[in-house]
């Protein structure tokens, strides 16, 4: 069985007369549109103001830590940069960033609908999504907040006099925008496969985000409920988190982390779905161990929700407790490493080339390998009480979030860029931004690494002089780093109007999404499609190829 | 080089570039068993990282598109995918017992430590030893001696870092945790708060120091305030009226403390418990969490009343009380410091009595 596919070539390629982006026109057909795609790109112009105003967060961050004093910031106002940052990286950034915007954009198409399910709930989740945005904002204009992205009580009930009731609301609006997001694709995914799309000839993509959909709908409500604890608490007192009151301070840290840790795997779960996407194109093969990949995403999802304790290790739990989530800890290692080795022999016998996207996914092969195994550091009981709450913590979730998650958004929005704008990015410069990307990634968050085994805390506005060379390498990473990440805003900003076209199938893949127009119409289909083949069928897509080109001659 | 910069800055450039820590000093009995499994891992990580830094490596170079222009569809391999299922699973096993071992043995102290009270508040260390030595964000300990320390934060959530000894303990509102360790080397050392508490998060550190022995008893003997802790609590024992209840008189209200500590006590509700730190400290404030049986809850709270450090006083005191409330009055505690005796009841060490100390 093998397969020769050679990219098309895209002189002749037209863009489409008709499409959903230029069907209407107008602000109002965009705020007022129920169409999954236009959603998506309304997502993908927040979240990117999101993430730069967190990356400016980031960047006062280094710069302050470039010195062992607070000389740059202030301690508060060094407080409230890293809350401001943490807060929206995790809750404006990375939580929606594959599935609201990639996921919106491709859920429908790749298993063979119209729209979403709820095409209402789902203008409705952005809206939440803006809403909540304007709550921080304010938050952030109004003088911030600085409990750290973590709420962690007392201090956030009782000892602080910033905007934490705002914050928290923001929150907890957010966190319906990005339910109502899980219940629609559980909707969709179960009830509106084209005829033949069976589960098992799902892209991983969809596996991916229905493991991270279940996670959404069934953790987000405990992070609402904790955030409304911790609002009455600090607005009326009710003591559920007060020692003085007999509440339990640490029964907040349950509670948190019960969304938040399974929260970590709603942000890597969709980039694990942008992957198998990716290296099965570009190495022209199918994903190695379809069905091992798919459950595997399942097994982090279940798994997921048995491990919040392992943030609690050195806060006196009982010590057998700990024994027990250190165990379920180890295990949901094992899906990733699956997962990881999975991709690895997806390149065997392939027929590799090189785009931007692929570069981008062998950028999270690597960073999300190293940010699993120190992961395995921390969930090991006695090694994690040196580790916890300092700097290696910091480079350990970086490196999952940013070198995992977000390397994983990029190849996702470079790979699907033809498909939703209808153009090409510039391949050359953005290879260049790909690296840029890496190099400065692994410069930034390296050091951290040995800067946490010495012992430097996080959350420090000032350190002791000995650790400062590190934090230098840091900052000067992350300089790069934030090249790397201006650059893609730029060229693919100059792309829209000058980028290639791209023509309804530039990388030869085989999903369904790849099979229509680019920019698809507002409908996707013309008719509904009838699924004949598995996912990543390289030989149907030959064959198809052919006899088109035989209609056409 | 030197042509081209100026020399000072030359050897500045130099010194810091070589002049900064990239390992924490290895100074208690912990410390060389945290070492070896961080080691352990990082060499399982470096073997991970580099089989799947090979794999992409080798097949990107041997199967890319200009020399295998032919993909060959493979459906998968069970025995592939179970392979690299459980040699990660196995390593991620030895990982686990071997961090539970190292944990249990951080988080159990021997039965012969040297107990030191500490209270975590915005933002500073109070460091209690039980002679009556009082220290703000620093910790004086002797080497080769086993301390344990008790902690609690009078208002939010610290978090205790000794990274020199791989310690870390949460200090946590309204409730007791204990850390230990086993010093091996004079130094002084970083003590760092490493959970977020607030504006001065980062000033929330401070020094210990470990010294040898004879260094130690110096120090303790120079630097006592001349009240033990016991001693303060006895006063405040008389001052907030316990004596009153708690007393030997045949009608008294309140059970009679004297051995109480380390012992069991039934509870109204039939369960029985150990009287611990922190079964004292939530009966002061708290009495009806636990009922003792035969005692009407009479008892008023004290919430708000007393203090983290005068909660502790009183602990100390009632710990310390084996026959009846005079015992501590006559120790002269200026005389002599914390030798250890390792075997008063509950573990916990107790200053020596004075020469001539009678036991009314």
């Amino acid at each position: 069985m093998s397969t020769i596919v050679s990219l098309p070539d895209q002189s002749t390629a037209r863009l489409p007369k008709v499409s959903y982006l230029n069907k209407e026109y107008g602000l109002k057909s965009w705020l007022l549109t129920g169409d999954h795609k236009r959603i998506a790109v309304l997502y993908m112009i927040s979240i990117t103001f999101f993430f730069f105003i967190g990356g400016a967060m980031a960047a006062l961050i280094r710069l302050q830590l470039l010195t062992p004093y607070s000389d740059l910031l202030a301690e508060d106002t060094y407080n409230k940069v890293f809350t401001a940052h943490g807060l929206i990286m995790v809750f404006f950034f990375l939580v929606p960033s594959v599935p609201a915007t990639i996921g919106n954009f491709l859920i429908p198409i790749m298993v063979g609908a119209k729209d979403l399910a709820f095409p209402k709930i789902n203008l409705l989740s952005w809206y939440l999504y803006v809403a909540a945005g304007i709550m921080m904002l304010c938050v952030l204009t109004f003088g911030g907040v600085d409990t750290g992205w973590t709420f962690t009580t007392p201090l956030s009930t009782h000892y602080l006099n910033t905007n934490v009731v705002t914050a928290g609301l923001a929150v907890f609006v957010a966190g319906f925008s990005s339910i109502f997001t899980g219940l629609n694709f559980i909707v969709t995914i179960h009830r509106m496969r084209a005829p033949g799309m069976t589960w098992f000839r799902l892209p991983l993509f969809v596996w991916s985000h229905y493991a991270a959909s279940i996670l959404m709908v069934l953790g987000t409500p405990v992070l609402a409920i904790t955030l409304v604890l911790v609002v009455l608490e600090r607005t009326i007192g009710i003591g559920v988190f007060d020692p003085t009151k007999g509440g339990d301070p640490l029964l907040f840290q349950h509670l948190f982390w019960f969304y938040s840790h399974p929260a970590v795997y709603i942000m890597i779960l969709p980039g694990m779905g942008v992957i198998s996407e990716v290296i099965s194109t570009f190495s022209r093969k199918r994903v190695f161990g379809y069905t091992a990949v798919a459950f595997s995403s399942v097994a982090i999802a279940v798994f997921g929700f048995f491990v919040w304790a392992h943030h609690m290790f050195i806060m006196g739990i009982s010590n057998y407790s700990a024994l027990v989530f250190s165990l379920l800890t180890m295990l949901v290692a094992v899906p990733s490493a699956i997962k990881i080795f999975n991709w690895a022999a997806t390149l065997y016998k392939g027929s590799i080339t090189f785009e931007t996207p692929m570069l981008y996914a062998f950028g999270f092969l690597g960073l999300f390998t190293i940010g699993g195994l120190t992961g395995v550091f921390l969930g090991s009981l006695g090694m994690d009480i040196h580790l916890t709450e300092t700097y290696f913590i910091v480079a350990h979730f970086h490196f999952v979030m940013v070198g995992g998650m977000l390397m994983a958004y990029l190849a996702g929005v470079h790979f699907w860029w033809p498909k939703i704008t209808g153009r090409m990015y510039p391949e050359g410069v953005s290879r260049l931004a790909a690296v840029t990307t890496f190099i400065g990634f692994v410069l930034t968050f390296f050091p951290q690494f040995v800067l946490g085994y010495l012992g430097m805390p996080r959350r420090y506005a000032a350190y002791p002089p000995e650790f400062q060379v590190l934090n230098v390498f840091s900052s000067a990473g992350a300089t790069v780093l934030g090249i790397g990440y201006l650059l893609p805003l730029l060229y693919l900003t100059w792309s829209l109007k000058y980028g290639k076209i791209a023509g309804p199938n530039p990388w030869q893949a085989t999903g369904l999404e790849w099979q229509i127009q680019s920019p698809p119409l507002t409908e996707n289909f013309e008719k509904t499609p009838i699924v004949t083949h598995e996912a990543y069928d390289y030989e149907w897509l030959a064959n198809k190829t052919k006899n088109e080109v035989t209609t056409v001659g | 080089m030197q042509h081209f910069i100026s020399p000072v800055l030359w050897q500045f450039l130099v010194k810091w570039l070589t002049h900064f820590a990239i390992f924490p000093p290895e100074a208690s009995t912990i410390a060389p068993y945290a070492d070896a499994l961080y080691f352990f891992l990082i060499v399982i990580s470096v073997i991970g990282l580099g089989a799947v830094a090979f794999l992409v490596a080798f097949f990107s170079i041997r199967y890319r598109q200009s020399r295998n222009p032919v993909a060959t569809q493979i459906e998968g391999s069970t025995l592939l995918e179970a392979t690299w299922t459980i040699i990660p699973l196995i390593l991620f096993m030895i990982t686990f017992v071997w961090g539970a071992l190292l944990y249990f043995r951080i988080y159990s102290p021997p039965p012969n430590a040297m107990n030191i009270y500490v209270v975590g508040k915005q933002w500073m260390w109070k460091i209690e030893h039980p002679g009556g030595q009082h220290e703000i964000n620093a910790l004086h300990i002797p080497i080769d001696q086993p301390i344990q320390l008790t902690l609690i934060s009078q208002d939010v959530f610290h978090s205790f870092s000794v990274p020199a000894f791989r310690v870390k303990r949460e200090v946590i509102p309204g409730r007791y945790n204990t850390v230990w360790f086993e010093a091996t080397r004079p130094g002084v050392y970083h003590l760092f708060c490493t959970q977020y508490c607030g504006t001065l998060h980062s000033q929330m550190i401070g020094w210990v120091y470990a010294m040898k022995p004879e260094d130690y008893q110096a120090w303790a003997a120079g630097s006592t305030s001349g009240h033990s802790l016991a001693q303060n609590g006895e006063r405040l024992f008389a001052s907030l009226g316990c004596n009153s209840c708690h007393n030997s008189t045949p009608n008294a209200h309140g059970p009679n403390l004297a051995n109480v500590y380390g012992s069991h006590v039934q509870l109204a509700n039939g369960q029985v418990t150990t009287v611990d730190d922190a079964f004292l400290r939530d009966t002061i404030l708290n009495p009806t969490l636990h009922e003792v049986a035969g005692y009407a809850p009479i008892m008023p709270t004290y919430q708000g009343q007393v203090s983290e450090d005068g909660l502790i006083d009183l602990v100390e005191y009632i710990k310390r009380l084996d026959s009846n409330y005079r015992i501590d009055q006559t120790i002269d505690n200026s005389a002599g410091q914390p030798v250890q005796t390792g075997a008063t009841p509950g573990g916990t060490s107790a200053p020596p009595l004075a020469p001539g100390a009678v036991k009314p």
